[in-house]
């Protein structure tokens, strides 16, 4: 058999039995709107914790991460830094947001804006940015699955015909399944992101090394520059990594499908808990730079460096192998994708067409326009994957310095008993002005400052002098704060 | 500001000072340590003592007095 007949069938195989579990798991329950979007809020520590270690190792760690260790070195490390920090921020906050939630029966980000500010204008806001920011962090799961099948098919298939397929598969499995599907797709995804990543991390290293020490001994001597900040780049030095690891970990809970995910959970306690061991998982991170380091001198030249991961599985190990990290990545994609999705579709649906424009749409109404939007995103994010030449890290920092600005809201609204709806509204639409202006005026980093955080610092700014000068009359922050304490 | 509220808050500083703020004092290749670049040693490092930290403030506990106290003063 031909090397990528092999590679691309273990791959197809990988794929079908993840959604075979998905669909069988989705058919045991009968499905309404709470059950498609939150599971019915029962699932224990363990299965939120799948859940959500299900949405952290995306394809941006699995390519992006050996991808930027690869083309940009030292910078590279924020990651481990950014994806321990995040939950620490998350034992304080996500608690509250629970209790929130379960007292008023929210679903979404904007449904808890809604109840915080009782403006639906700006609950609409918040269900639209969060959309259009999930397209790039979507546009990063269907690349990262396009490479897969390109390097998998020995470049038989070209980038826009795989990332057609990646569309078909991922839009194919969402509408068969829901959030619970997921869930247990995650347990498949997450064993075999491990092997995986144990096998290559270690063993790349040692095949052409000898083992990481003489891996790192041999870049000292070639590559010392690239191996701290600012690395390969000419910017990002110490001002960016400080500003980039605090955007992102005050955002990470600020993705809507993050955010949605923590209405899912049983208990307040499960989150907590879960904030204490989820940075445990952050420790096979660095196995991923290892081989995006080997790649640096074993395969040089690379046009694209998210390449390097599966370009060095293909020269190093048999096309079996190939397609088992193939498969592995190939959920590692599809999975996120789908809870991207899935949050996309539910809060266009739900809380933009339905509370701007039509309030009398049924139940099933909103959930066969989420199915709709669930095909719209996906083509949209497909459109920019084909078009785009963005790397796979630098497509997520875009979101995050859109989904972080709504920080702010989510903390004074929990915190800021002065906070005003006017305030928000004001600091939201500075922050992602800036922000998006700077990103595409070129501005990153911004005088050595991640361009995001900046707008971040302004968009907090803004919110709490324009509360001050205005009147919280209509706020119900003061209800959701009483709920929060208890 | 009570104790328990004053110590969670110095538990979760730290992991913040020690991986964030304080970069430009550990981001260098040299020692390496096990193998690796010394930046890279120190993060890793950091992973567990951050989820220990986090455990020592769930452990302190302070929202559960919290809770009754903040509603008070909010009557």
């Amino acid at each position: 058999m031909k090397p990528h007949v092999i590679a691309l069938s273990i791959i197809g195989a990988i794929v079908l039995t993840g959604a075979i579990i998905g669909i069988y798991s989705g058919f045991r329950r009968q499905m309404n709107l709470e059950q498609w979007a939150v599971g019915g809020r029962g699932f224990g520590l363990i299965l939120i914790w799948l859940l959500m270690a299900g949405e952290v190792y995306t394809t941006f760690a699995f390519l992006g991460a050996s991808g930027w260790a690869y083309s940009r070195g030292g910078p590279t490390l924020y990651i481990v830094a950014y994806l321990t920090l995040c939950y620490a921020v998350s034992f304080f906050i996500l608690p509250k947001i629970w209790e929130v939630g379960r007292e008023h029966g929210l679903h979404t980000q904007s449904d808890f804006f809604l109840q915080c500010y009782g403006n639906k204008y700006l609950a609409g806001l918040v269900a639209i940015l969060g959309v259009l920011f999930i397209i790039p962090y979507l546009q990063l799961q269907l690349t990262g699955l396009g490479i897969i099948v390109q390097v998998a098919s020995f470049d038989g298939i070209s980038r826009a015909a795989a990332i057609l397929i990646a569309f078909a598969v991922v839009a194919g499995f969402v509408l068969s399944s829901g959030i619970r599907a997921v869930a247990w797709v995650s347990v498949l995804k997450d064993s075999l992101m491990l092997i995986a990543a144990f096998s290559i991390g270690i063993g790349v290293p040692y095949h052409y090394f000898g083992g990481i020490r003489p891996m790192f001994q041999a870049l000292t001597q070639t590559h010392l520059q690239h191996l701290t900040m600012p690395g390969s780049t000419a910017t990002m030095g110490h001002s960016w990594f400080i500003s980039t690891v605090l955007l992102t970990s005050l955002g990470f809970y600020m993705w809507p499908h993050a955010f949605g995910s923590v209405f899912s959970a049983k208990s307040g306690d499960t989150l907590r808990r879960n904030a204490v061991i989820m940075p445990l998982y952050t420790i096979t991170l660095p196995l991923l730079f290892f081989v995006g380091f080997a790649a640096i001198l074993v395969a040089p030249g690379l046009k694209n460096g998210d390449m390097a991961l599966l370009t060095v599985v293909r020269s190093t190990f048999p096309p079996w192998f190939l397609g088992l990290v193939g498969g592995a990545g190939a959920l590692t994609a599809m999975v996120p994708a789908a809870i991207l999705i899935l949050s996309a579709g539910t809060l266009f649906a739900k809380n933009f067409v339905r509370l701007l424009f039509l309030p009398t749409m049924s139940d099933d109404a909103v959930a066969r326009l989420a199915k709709i939007m669930v095909v719209v995103v996906t083509a949209l994010a497909m459109y920019f994957a084909i078009y785009s030449s963005s790397t796979l890290v630098g497509l997520l920092l875009f979101g995050y310095a859109g989904v972080t600005q709504f920080f702010p809201g989510v903390l004074f609204g929990l915190f800021w008993k002065r906070v005003t709806t006017v305030g928000v509204f004001a600091g939201l639409l500075v922050g992602v002005g800036l922000g998006m202006w700077l990103f595409f005026t070129k501005h990153d980093p911004y005088y050595g400052w991640n361009p995001g955080f900046v707008a971040l610092c302004l968009n907090t700014a803004v919110t709490a002098i324009v509360s001050l000068a205005t009147s919280a009359k209509q706020n119900t922050v003061g209800e959701v704060m009483a709920a929060a304490a208890d | 500001m009570n104790a328990k509220r004053l110590l969670s808050l110095i538990l979760t500083a730290v992991p913040f000072v020690a991986i964030c703020f304080s970069v430009p004092l550990w981001d260098r290749v040299y020692p390496l340590v096990f193998g690796l670049p010394f930046n890279l040693f120190w993060l890793v490092a950091w992973i567990p003592l951050t989820s220990l930290c986090m455990w020592g403030v769930y452990r302190v506990g302070s929202w559960k007095d919290a809770g009754s106290s903040g509603k008070e003063s909010a009557r």
